[in-house]
């Protein structure tokens, strides 16, 4: 008995359209949502403070370079994108002489950043860039610190941000 | 004179219908980006109005590409016989009280004939192309066309029993009066086999499997390119509009107000002209179209078949019977 109800009413629902009146009453609602889309080149999405974007190269304040060149980036890099090479200056210290890295081989995934020992890589917020020649992939050691000086408020802002986590 | 009378008229018809099938595109995009809680088009023109004519010219710039084995005379024939018929058939819709270009008496049967030949497009496309996704597409499109054509022409042979006569403005001046007495009422069931089998003879979700692009790219056009592609897509959405068209005038009361005839309200909306109301209510039916296509996942091929043959028909001929004995018992405000 209970069973030939079940079949009457799932006839009748087939017949009523009954399950397809219930999508587009959904896909109806949805119409009048708020659109969630983000108008790009005008609108942006947030970003984090740890944004792992294109490197740059850190200064200290009074503008000397923090890097030491103790390769440890070199070494922790996967996809081996870092090349370094380094003597003494002349006061004694040891700096980097070549510090280059190659875009199409880095995978952005902030080992470099990480196993700094002097916080003198990082990866900045900067997502948008772009080259007009393959040969541009490699920036050289002079770029990275462009980059660095340019964005240094930003960098160091993102660095405390993030300082009670490390 | 009288020529060039009747080329005015026709340019009157043509030239509108085309923007209208533009802005259905631009519709179209815009409603399932919103049902998608998207923004659709906005960048071209304000509102991204301009949309569609940017899309009209990047397809006149493309480079129509002749696939080598092709048949030639049949691949550039094809789109055109396919747009023919979905322009010619407007010739009989009614858009207003005496506003037709040709007021003949067999209408609904000539509206059957051009939405008929259309499958030949279709076709003759998907022959030839000679590439077997063309192939498989036209096949199927052209079993399902022929497969529903039955169910729509048997929904229409009650309009016509309903209505009593073949011609588009008898019929809609025979459901003069409000909204209850148009015939999607009396006729309900035969109203719905007949927009189902609308939407599945225009190849639209959910019955588009002679294009399903997950299957077979784009099913009878995937050769296509161009201006000849361009065509397709016109003959595709003018005849979207047509069949909302036909289902406004044969259950929708065509150009009549939904007040029509009542005391107080009638003349109020009366003042409205019909045109306005023919236009709104084929406004209605394609938004149908595009909400249907953003909701319901496409039919399987052998499902298509069984819905048509074993669900559609059956319900048709059951329903002239019913309306058989409506039409002897002289029922309610439709049949005496």
């Amino acid at each position: 008995m209970g069973s030939a109800m079940n079949a009457i009413r799932d006839f009748l629902r087939t017949f009523l359209l009954w399950e397809l009146l219930l999508g587009l009453r959904l896909t109806g609602k949805h119409l009048f949502r708020r659109k969630v889309t983000i108008q790009y080149p005008e609108e942006k999405a947030p970003q984090s403070p740890r944004f792992r974007g294109l490197h740059a190269l850190r200064r200290y304040p009074n503008g000397e370079e923090r890097c030491i060149a103790c390769k440890l980036c070199e070494a922790v890099c996967p996809a081996l994108a870092i090349t370094i090479e380094s003597e003494q200056r002349e006061d004694g210290t040891r700096r980097t002489t070549r510090y280059d890295i190659d875009l199409f081989k880095c995978i952005y995934c902030g080992f470099c950043e990480e196993s700094c020992p002097v916080d003198s890589i990082v990866e900045t917020r900067i997502h948008e860039y772009h080259m007009e020649d393959r040969s541009e992939r490699i920036i050289t050691k002079q770029q990275l610190l462009a980059v660095g000086d340019k964005h240094e408020q930003q960098l160091a802002a993102d660095r405390a941000a993030d300082a009670p986590y490390r | 004179m009288e020529l060039a009378w009747i080329l005015t008229k026709i340019v009157a018809i043509v030239g509108p219908l085309i923007l209208a099938v533009a802005y259905l595109t631009y519709a179209e995009r815009k409603i399932i980006g919103w049902i998608q809680n998207r923004n659709g088009p906005n960048r071209v023109g304000p509102l991204g109005l301009l949309q569609p004519f940017a899309d009209v010219f990047k397809l006149l710039f493309k480079e129509v590409v002749l696939p080598a084995n092709a048949n030639r005379f049949l691949f550039i024939v094809a789109p055109m016989l396919s747009l023919m018929p979905a322009l010619a058939a407007w010739a009989v819709i009614p858009f207003g009280e005496g506003m037709v270009l040709a007021d003949i008496n067999a209408g609904l049967l000539y509206v059957l004939a051009m939405t008929s030949l259309g499958v030949y497009g279709v076709i003759l496309a998907g022959w030839a192309a000679n590439s077997k996704y063309s192939m498989l597409g036209a096949m199927r499109s052209a079993a399902q066309i022929v497969s529903y054509e039955i169910a729509m022409g048997f929904a229409l042979v009650g309009v016509l029993m309903a209505a009593g006569t073949l011609n588009m403005t008898g019929i809609v001046q025979s459901q003069a009066g409000p909204i209850w007495n148009w015939f999607w009422l009396p006729l309900l069931p035969l109203f719905m086999v007949y927009w189902i089998s609308g939407v599945a003879e225009t190849n639209r979700a959910p019955f588009d499997v002679a294009e399903g692009e997950s299957e077979i790219v784009a099913g009878f056009h995937v050769e296509y390119s161009g201006v000849a592609f361009a065509v397709f897509f016109l003959a595709e959405y003018a005849n979207m509009i047509l069949i909302s068209g036909l289902a406004v005038i044969m259950f929708m009361g065509g150009w009549y107000s939904p007040f029509h005839g009542l005391p107080l309200l009638g003349p109020m909306f009366d003042l409205v002209p019909g045109m306005v109301w023919f236009v709104l209510k084929v406004a209605f039916f394609l938004y149908l179209y595009l909400w249907f296509r953003a909701t319901f996942p496409r039919y399987r091929y052998d499902q298509i078949m069984r819905l048509g043959w074993k669900v559609l028909i059956p319900v048709t001929v059951v329903w002239l019977v019913v309306l058989a004995g409506m039409i002897l018992g002289s029922l309610g405000p439709w049949f005496n």
